[in-house]
């Protein structure tokens, strides 16, 4: 089993949710994080005084989905969340040793 | 006494009570998150400290006595003791008044409630609250009602009669006053941890936006109550009032469209605050087309001292009281010198345009000096003896700032619920 964990701009979540839903991924963690990286951030200006933001708003999407399913659900989030520019944000990939599904007790790929 | 008059009065009255916690939510919305509720606190408590220390001591102070001293009223009217039966009845003063004194008594109190509120923008999220509370208590007593009287206390007073300087509804009383004694006390106070260092950025721009609606709304009771009748200088006041501050709205917005590119919320909001602001010495003294000339003037000098000279001189006035309120009640106070109708002015000088004549604005410029020379000179005083009492710092220890003033001053978060740990 994998965990793959995208941070993606805040705008393209909802074209990656349903891209993730179309192809076989029926659940995920979705969370709003803020980080930063090649970016940068931007600038915003209150009353006339520059305020630097360079803590960036993303968006975090975990999945955790069977071994043979990890590159296809890579693919997916790649073609929905790019956009080409800078901030397009990164995927990692890493391995899950259990799954447990709270209701039933039921353990490894049949909880998934 | 008249009752339209009395109903008049007492409505203008409750639109300026409107105006104070309209102005906790103006500065409530531009604090950072963790010191939202102090930001508010202070400002609210103020009703509280104004409405005790003006029914015991500010009303007469300020409008008690015979009226013959220049500075101050007098203490026959402490605590409206004995005077029930004379407050019921018709006012003799200001001028005809057609409402009981009592009206007056509300109405000039709500007035001293907004100019002590102004104040705690310039100490917000660094000034120990008790500190606060026993700053504002002092002053709302030694230094608002004597200056209320030197410009409103008719025949005799120093600065509306002796010197002659107009002020129609508190540019030198309230505005100039409550933003000097803003930077008197941030000065005191010192700068924030990380100024000019870190951002500092309003937490929540819909709350300033709904500050500056109530803050508007009640303006209309300042400025068109201070004709004191429901009469044509009432309704002058008031439009004077949308022009003014509906022209700054625009220039605000223009000079950040010129200068970073994009107008802002909080910017609209700011210029419409400033407009009122510049408009409040001259609503009933100017025509219309001067309000949206004051209007226009007032955000690019309120600008210029709020995003230039804050940063050159160093001071950390948090919320920009003296920036908006300070800079915005000179300007307005010099202006008024200018456009003042001549038939409309209390005085036998008119404005410079129509009469060509320099001695209402050589006025206009004398009150301002000393306004600023007597609310300065006590702030100072005050201020040094309350840092003395307080252990020698008027601010929160660095750990509290860190922490943020809601929960060191007060153990109350503003926005304690995280989903599902409430």
């Amino acid at each position: 089993m994998k965990r793959v964990t995208a941070i993606i701009r805040p705008e393209r979540m909802e074209a990656v949710k349903d891209a993730l839903f179309n192809n076989g991924v029926h659940g995920m963690t979705v969370s709003q994080v803020n980080g930063c990286g090649n970016q940068h951030g931007w600038k915003e200006y209150y009353r006339g005084t520059e305020v630097l933001l360079n803590m960036v708003p993303k968006v975090k999407i975990e999945v955790v989905v069977h071994e043979e399913q990890a590159d296809a659900v890579v693919d997916v989030m790649i073609a929905s969340a790019r956009t080409g520019e800078v901030g397009d944000g990164k995927i990692f990939v890493s391995p899950v040793d259990e799954v447990i599904r709270i209701r039933t007790g039921e353990r490894g790929d049949g909880a998934i | 006494m008249d009752g339209g008059t009395s109903a008049f009065m007492m409505v203008a009255a409750m639109l300026v009570l409107l105006m104070t916690p309209g102005l906790a939510f103006f500065y409530g919305g531009l604090s950072r998150r963790k010191n939202v509720g102090n930001t508010m606190c202070m400002v609210m408590v103020v009703i509280g400290i104004v409405a005790v220390t003006w029914t015991a001591v500010g009303w007469s102070l300020a409008y008690g006595g015979d009226g013959d001293n220049p500075v101050f009223g007098g203490f026959d009217q402490l605590m409206l003791f004995g005077n029930v039966e004379a407050l019921l009845i018709e006012a003799e003063a200001p001028g005809e008044a057609l409402y009981p004194s009592l009206v007056d008594v509300a109405f000039q109190m709500a007035f001293c409630m907004i100019t002590c509120a102004i104040i705690t923008g310039g100490v917000a999220g660094r000034m120990k609250f008790g500190a606060v509370c026993a700053f504002l208590t002092v002053w709302a007593v030694v230094v608002y009602p004597p200056l209320a009287h030197m410009v409103w206390g008719g025949e005799g007073s120093l600065i509306g009669d002796q010197i002659g300087a107009l002020d129609f509804a508190g540019g030198d009383v309230v505005h100039i006053s409550s933003g000097l004694t803003a930077l008197v006390l941030c000065i005191l106070c010192g700068r924030r941890k990380g100024f000019g260092i870190m951002g500092y950025r309003p937490h929540n721009v819909p709350f300033v936006a709904l500050g500056a609606a109530l803050l508007w709304f009640g303006w209309f009771g300042f400025n068109a109550g201070s004709a004191f009748a429901p009469d044509g200088v009432a309704a002058l006041a008031l439009v004077n009032t949308v022009c003014a501050s509906g022209a700054a709205v625009i220039s605000w917005m223009a000079v950040e469209r010129i200068l970073v590119k994009k107008p802002t919320l909080v910017g609209g909001c700011t210029g419409l605050v400033a407009g009122l602001v510049v408009i409040t010495p001259a609503a009933g003294f100017v025509e219309p087309w001067a309000a949206v000339v004051m209007g226009l003037a007032v955000s690019p000098v309120c600008y210029a001292a709020i995003s230039h000279a804050k940063r050159a001189f160093g001071y950390d006035d948090a919320l920009d009281a003296f920036g908006c309120h300070c800079v915005g009640g000179v300007l307005g106070g010099v202006l008024t010198g200018i456009f003042c109708v001549p038939e409309l002015s209390w005085t036998e000088a008119g404005g410079l345009i129509y009469t060509g004549d320099f001695s209402l604005l050589g006025s206009q410029i004398l009150g301002i000096v000393v306004t600023i020379v007597f609310v300065g000179v006590l702030d100072l005083v005050l201020g040094l003896i309350l840092k003395a009492c307080f252990k020698g710092s008027l601010r929160v220890s660095d750990e509290a700032e860190a922490l943020g003033l809601d929960v060191s001053e007060h153990g109350e978060s503003a926005y304690p619920a995280y989903v599902g740990l409430d």
